[in-house]
């Protein structure tokens, strides 16, 4: 069994396909090949949860607090511009 | 119009943000219309907000296109003059942030030909690599009798704790630093800044295809950068 689902899909084209997978453009066919592959094999899970905790990681980087003297100066920008 | 402030709006715009979620991977909400009119009658508090919201993303989006931190805080602080010019003929076909954004990559690009000190963003093709997503020592001979292709050196799961330090948020941002350009770009606006592809591809001027590509090598190569980095102290290749 795992042989053949072996033949259909190696763990070294998987993970070419990940980002497609993870954007929903793998064509049906590609998507039963993919998900069947981690099914069976712990490494490509492994891989899978990686890419994911990338991006999660990735997204807390937009985590940062605005100084006060720049919001000062924006709010200057502000009352200015009404004044137009 | 500019005597025209509803002082009632910011109580609501407040109680709307300490809902907020902090993860950045949000979509227009209908709070975001209220925002816009709210702007657009002159509403200080609205304005205030609207910089909470994007300023430091403003920022980051900046220093794709120039070279220095401090030349990336003028362009999101002369962007905001395009924003608030501009507000009267948002249309909400995108989200704000994509729009502003695009007016972000707009200045950082003008001021590049005024001080010729932008990095051009480089061509797709030009850095596309084209090199394997994991090393190809890791993986079994195409012509092994029963695995071909299969993991040799499988990856080995990582530490939730150690993925939330401090210390691997740095790392990661330092991945993403030695990034080629395009790529450093795509990654910012889909993983950092939460934009959708349509929106990346609209603020940057490729297809979606490419868009894919790119993201794809670059998240790619920063796991890999993690990897290293979260197993450090071991013997890595």
């Amino acid at each position: 069994m795992s042989a053949a689902i072996a033949s259909e899909l190696a763990c070294r084209e998987l993970v070419e396909l990940v980002t497609d997978y993870f954007e929903d453009r793998l064509s049906l066919d590609e998507n039963r090949r993919f998900e069947l592959h981690v099914c069976s094999c712990t490494g490509c899970r492994v891989y899978l949860a990686q890419m994911r905790a990338v991006v999660r990681a990735a997204g807390r980087l937009a985590e940062s607090d605005l100084s006060a003297a720049i919001r000062a100066e924006l709010l200057d920008a502000f009352r200015a511009w009404k004044r137009t | 119009m500019v005597g025209h402030v509803e002082p009632l709006l910011s109580p609501e715009l407040e109680s709307g943000s300490s809902h907020e979620p902090s993860w950045p991977h949000q979509r227009a909400d209908a709070s975001e219309g209220l925002l816009i009119d709210a702007l657009r009658r002159g509403d200080e508090s609205s304005f205030s907000r609207l910089v909470d919201l994007h300023h430091t993303s403003m920022v980051r989006v900046a220093r794709l296109y120039v070279a220095t931190a401090a030349a990336a805080e003028e362009v999101a602080q002369e962007a905001w003059l395009g924003v608030l010019q501009g507000l009267a003929k948002f249309e909400g076909r995108c989200t704000l942030k994509a729009w502003i954004f695009a007016i972000v990559a707009n200045c950082a690009k003008s001021r590049g030909v005024r001080d010729r000190r932008t990095i051009p963003l480089s061509s797709v093709t030009q850095e596309d690599d084209g090199g394997p997503s994991v090393d190809p020592e890791r993986f079994l001979d195409n012509g092994h009798p029963r695995w071909p292709g299969h993991w040799s050196q499988p990856p080995e799961a990582w530490d939730e704790d150690a993925l939330v330090s401090h210390e691997t948020l740095e790392a990661i941002a330092a991945a993403m630093a030695q990034l080629p350009q395009m790529q450093r770009a795509v990654m910012t606006m889909r993983d950092v800044e939460g934009l959708g592809s349509d929106e990346t591809c609209q603020v940057l001027g490729i297809s979606e295809a490419n868009q894919r590509v790119l993201l794809h090598r670059a998240r790619s190569k920063v796991r890999k950068a993690l990897e290293s980095y979260l197993h450090e102290g071991e013997v890595s290749p």
